[in-house]
């Protein structure tokens, strides 16, 4: 809710205010927000790795991570930060149709992940690793899931952004938004590059 | 309220022209009755709505102490049943703590902050009234339990595995676990809100360290929460995913470790203490010097101290823990590091000792309470102290004697806090001022009160009763007069006693409304910049954004040094300064416009969360709705168009200072 929130709630750039940081209010408040997303992803990797030993029955992670296939969508999702940057950079010019035709790409690369993350998920649970099966199971499904729903919601925003520019009804700086929603996806990407480390590079 | 305020005219809401949005909902224009508040995003209207519903969960959660202090009372007390006593305990710290002290601190943040930076609003009104309206939800959510079949009976702190399905089998544990969520995520909105408004908005020549204490204590306390809330997000999701979906988180059975719980609670349990104190630091900061006539002593050293004690508050989360075999190298560590925090707490109490010294000291019911903020939190803290020596913690954990310590800070230091807050702040809000011979029977009574409950507490605890204990026998009762039965009693009829002091207070306000006499302007020679305004204030806060040169700029204001006397001299009034601001006020001043999102949103999530109690076809409506609001909201401008750009008036005043979004 936050970040549908908080990219579009403040008006003050259209007046072009002098705030006290020089830093706008949604700019501002988007770094806060991820910096308490820091903590959230904390909490549930270390949840992981406290757990991702602990099959006490089905299989255990080195059996199922198929790395090849999770290291090409790990590869898309990175390459869909950079069309994310093209994205900006098109929307500070001003050219709304470069913006639309990159953030349409961003959105396709991050369902292209999500997608990946489906086969995955079933592949897993056809193989026997339920959501129950383990503390492993639980905690793998819990904090890949939980980035999951942050693509997800990242593809959310950035097809509606393209709908509301496209329609002309956007209410705040337009470059701001499409920066904000990058700021959100750059994180998500980070992230992710942490878990990939983490959960699948790393053997337990 | 979408207004515009031109010099010399009264506060008359201008008419907003409804505007669509979504093509079917038109912007809420009401400025009266109900629906101006249900639907508004000024931040003194969600201030003063954060209060009523903190108060009246305050009389909710006092009901739940008083039954408790019933069944205690005597042998064999039948009051309460074993199960409903457990209830009654977890509900009572979770209202106290999350439905109670964070509203009520958010009350005095939520009106105050701007005033004190002379802003307009804050950064984020609609996100405000979003804030608000998803406190309400998850404090209906947390207490509706009660009637669907039983509340949480785990604690405040829920330990897993104790709170899984198997121990705890009724649907109360996810009534909180949900209700605190909603809660939550409210908390973290405001905060991120609160960080960005005092950053981004001061006045001009405000900077950080001319603002005033409760502004800074603020601000630090946002930053706790943005930093904790997360923490405990993730220790909530995990027992929800273990109690409606399977996962297996807390299951010992399957290898699970039963500190997770303890370790990711505590990492927000522990700021959170500090988000309840700070706040009423930040107001008895305020109180003090200016009911000792002087400047606060060494103002750098109490925001310093503040900020460490914030700092430091991240790091000492695992002196909760000591009697859960940590092991010898992090029980010392975390001991060592819980002492430090005393030093800049002492920091702290020797500047408002200091600022009183050689002060005319003026004994108003807010300074009553501040004066025993000081006294009571020492003990408490002096208690706190023999907690971080981890020998003597082993032998008080879990006994009365932690009672005993958490009620001194909480009750002794965070509420009078709050209680003097009101006192000194209510003419500013209401413009009439709280009688001052009830607020001293309000204060008396308190204090006997809170000394008779708590401070037996004490000796029960080192005598051995056990924190959780919900019934004694006669014969545990003990000889002699002094005796475990003895200070139970007394412990009971104190609790009474705060009781009616506390009504005291809630008459006094009654009584105020009805027949109090109207306040001036700046009726305690105050010093900070709230008080450059009406009583209560305008809509937009100032007629003119203040341009700021000194800490206390309202003070300096009014005074100016007589070096040769080495004094003050009263230069002008509050009356004269607030009439010369009507005077130069500022044209064409646009404020956000209502909103219907926020309380919808507000709703969407707390049906969404049912959904997981009750099933997914509710879950889909909870997430419809909460769809259907983003997007309403995302497409309405915060301020509405046909007055925004308003035009230049001729005389050239306008000044578009305050950013609102």
């Amino acid at each position: 809710m936050a970040e549908t929130a908080t990219h579009t709630a403040d008006h003050s750039t259209e007046h072009g205010h002098e705030t006290s940081t020089g830093l706008t209010n949604n700019k501002l408040a988007m770094w806060l927000f991820l910096g308490s997303e820091c903590l959230l992803f904390g909490g549930l990797i270390s949840t992981y790795m406290l757990y991702r030993g602990r099959v006490s029955s089905g299989p255990h992670p080195s059996r199922i991570f198929d790395i090849p296939f999770t290291s090409v969508s790990s590869f898309v999702l990175l390459m869909s930060s950079l069309t994310m940057v093209l994205a900006v950079s098109s929307a500070q010019r001003g050219d709304d149709r470069r913006t639309n035709l990159w953030l349409t790409v961003t959105a396709l690369l991050g369902a292209t992940f999500i997608g990946g993350q489906v086969y995955e998920f079933t592949t897993f649970i056809r193989e026997g690793l339920g959501f129950s099966t383990s503390l492993f199971g639980s905690s793998f499904y819990t904090l890949t899931g939980f980035h999951g729903v942050h693509v997800s919601v990242g593809v959310i925003m950035l097809l509606s952004t393209m709908g509301i520019i496209r329609k002309g009804k956007i209410t705040g700086n337009k470059a701001e938004v499409v920066e904000l929603i990058g700021l959100y996806w750059h994180f998500v990407d980070i992230v992710w590059i942490i878990i990939f480390t983490l959960v699948y590079l790393i053997p337990s | 309220m979408a207004i515009i305020e031109r010099p010399g005219t009264e506060t008359t809401p201008a008419v907003v022209t409804p505007q669509q949005t979504l093509g079917a909902v038109k912007r809420p224009v009401e400025t009266k009755g109900w629906r101006e508040w249900l639907f508004t995003v000024d931040h003194k209207k969600i201030g003063i709505m954060y209060g009523v519903v903190a108060m009246a969960f305050f009389i909710v959660g006092g009901v739940e102490a008083l039954l408790i202090r019933l069944q205690l009372a005597a042998p064999n007390g039948h009051i309460l049943s074993a199960d409903k006593y457990n209830q009654m305990f977890t509900m009572h710290a979770t209202t106290m703590i999350f439905l109670f002290a964070m509203p009520m601190a958010g009350a005095f943040a939520n009106y105050f902050l701007p005033l004190q930076i002379g802003a307009r609003d804050v950064a984020f009104p609609r996100i405000n009234a979003l804030s608000l309206w998803l406190l309400v939800v998850g404090g209906i959510v947390l207490n509706a339990s009660w009637f669907l079949g039983g509340a949480a009976d785990g604690g405040w702190f829920m330990y897993a595995p104790n709170s899984g399905p198997v121990f705890s089998p009724s649907h109360g544990v996810d009534f909180w676990v949900l209700g605190l969520q909603v809660a939550g995520i409210a908390s973290l909105l405001g905060s991120i809100n609160l960080i960005v408004t005092v950053l981004n908005m001061r006045a001009p020549g405000m900077s950080l360290m001319k603002m005033p204490v409760f502004t800074w204590m603020i601000l630090v306390v946002q930053f706790l929460l943005v930093f904790s809330l997360p923490v405990i997000t993730v220790a909530l999701v995990l027992l929800m995913l273990q109690r409606s979906y399977g996962a297996t988180f807390f299951d010992v059975s399957q290898g699970a470790d039963p500190l997770l719980w303890q370790h990711l609670f505590w990492i927000f349990g522990h700021p959170e203490v500090y988000v309840l104190i700070l706040p009423s630091f930040g107001i008895i900061s305020e109180v003090l010097p200016t009911f000792s006539r002087k400047p606060l002593f060494g103002y750098p050293f109490v925001v310093f101290s503040g900020a460490s004690i914030g700092l430091v508050g991240f790091g000492v989360w695992a002196h909760h823990m000591f009697a859960s075999g940590l092991g010898p190298v992090s029980v010392a560590v975390f001991s060592i590091a819980t002492m430090a925090i005393a030093i800049p707490t002492g920091v702290k109490i020797f500047n408002w000792l200091l600022t009183m010294w050689g002060g005319k000291l003026w004994y108003t019911t807010a300074m009553k309470f501040a004066i025993g903020l000081v006294i009571l939190f020492t003990i408490g803290g002096l208690s706190g102290v023999t907690h971080s020596v981890a020998p003597s913690d082993t032998q008080q954990t879990d006994t009365y004697y932690i009672v005993a310590h958490f009620h001194y800070v909480l009750f002794g230091g965070m509420v009078f806090g709050l209680f003097s807050g009101f006192y000194y702040w209510w003419p500013k809000v209401f413009g009439k001022m709280l009688n001052e011979k009830l607020g001293s029977w309000n204060f008396w009574l308190m204090v006997i009160g809170m000394n008779m409950t708590f401070g037996p507490m004490h000796i029960l605890g080192l005598q051995g009763q056990p924190r959780r204990m919900y019934i004694w026998t006669k014969a545990r009762g003990g000889e002699g007069l002094f005796n475990f039965g003895f200070w139970n009693m007394v412990a009971s009829i104190g609790s009474f006693i705060l009781a009616i002091g506390v009504l005291f207070f809630l008459i006094n306000v009654v009584k105020t409304a009805r027949s109090g006499k109207t306040a001036p302007l700046d009726p305690w020679d105050a010093r900070t910049l709230e008080w450059l305004t009406t009583s209560p204030p305008k809509p937009h806060n100032f007629d003119r954004i203040p341009v700021v040169h000194h800490l206390d700029e309202f003070f300096h204001r009014k005074y100016e040094e007589d070096s040769a006397a080495n004094t003050m001299r009263k230069i002008a009034d509050g009356e004269e300064l607030v009439r010369a601001e009507e005077a130069a006020a500022d044209a064409n001043i646009h404020l956000p416009a209502p909103s219907y999102w926020p309380i919808v949103l507000a709703t969407g999530v707390g049906i969404l969360g049912l959904g997981i109690i009750y099933g997914v076809p509710i879950m889909v409506v909870g997430f419809a709705v909460v769809l259907f609001a983003s997007f309403g909201w995302v497409l309405e401008p915060s301020v509405a168009e046909d007055i925004d750009f308003a035009p230049a008036s001729n005389d050239g005043n306008t000044k578009e200072i305050a950013p609102l979004g």
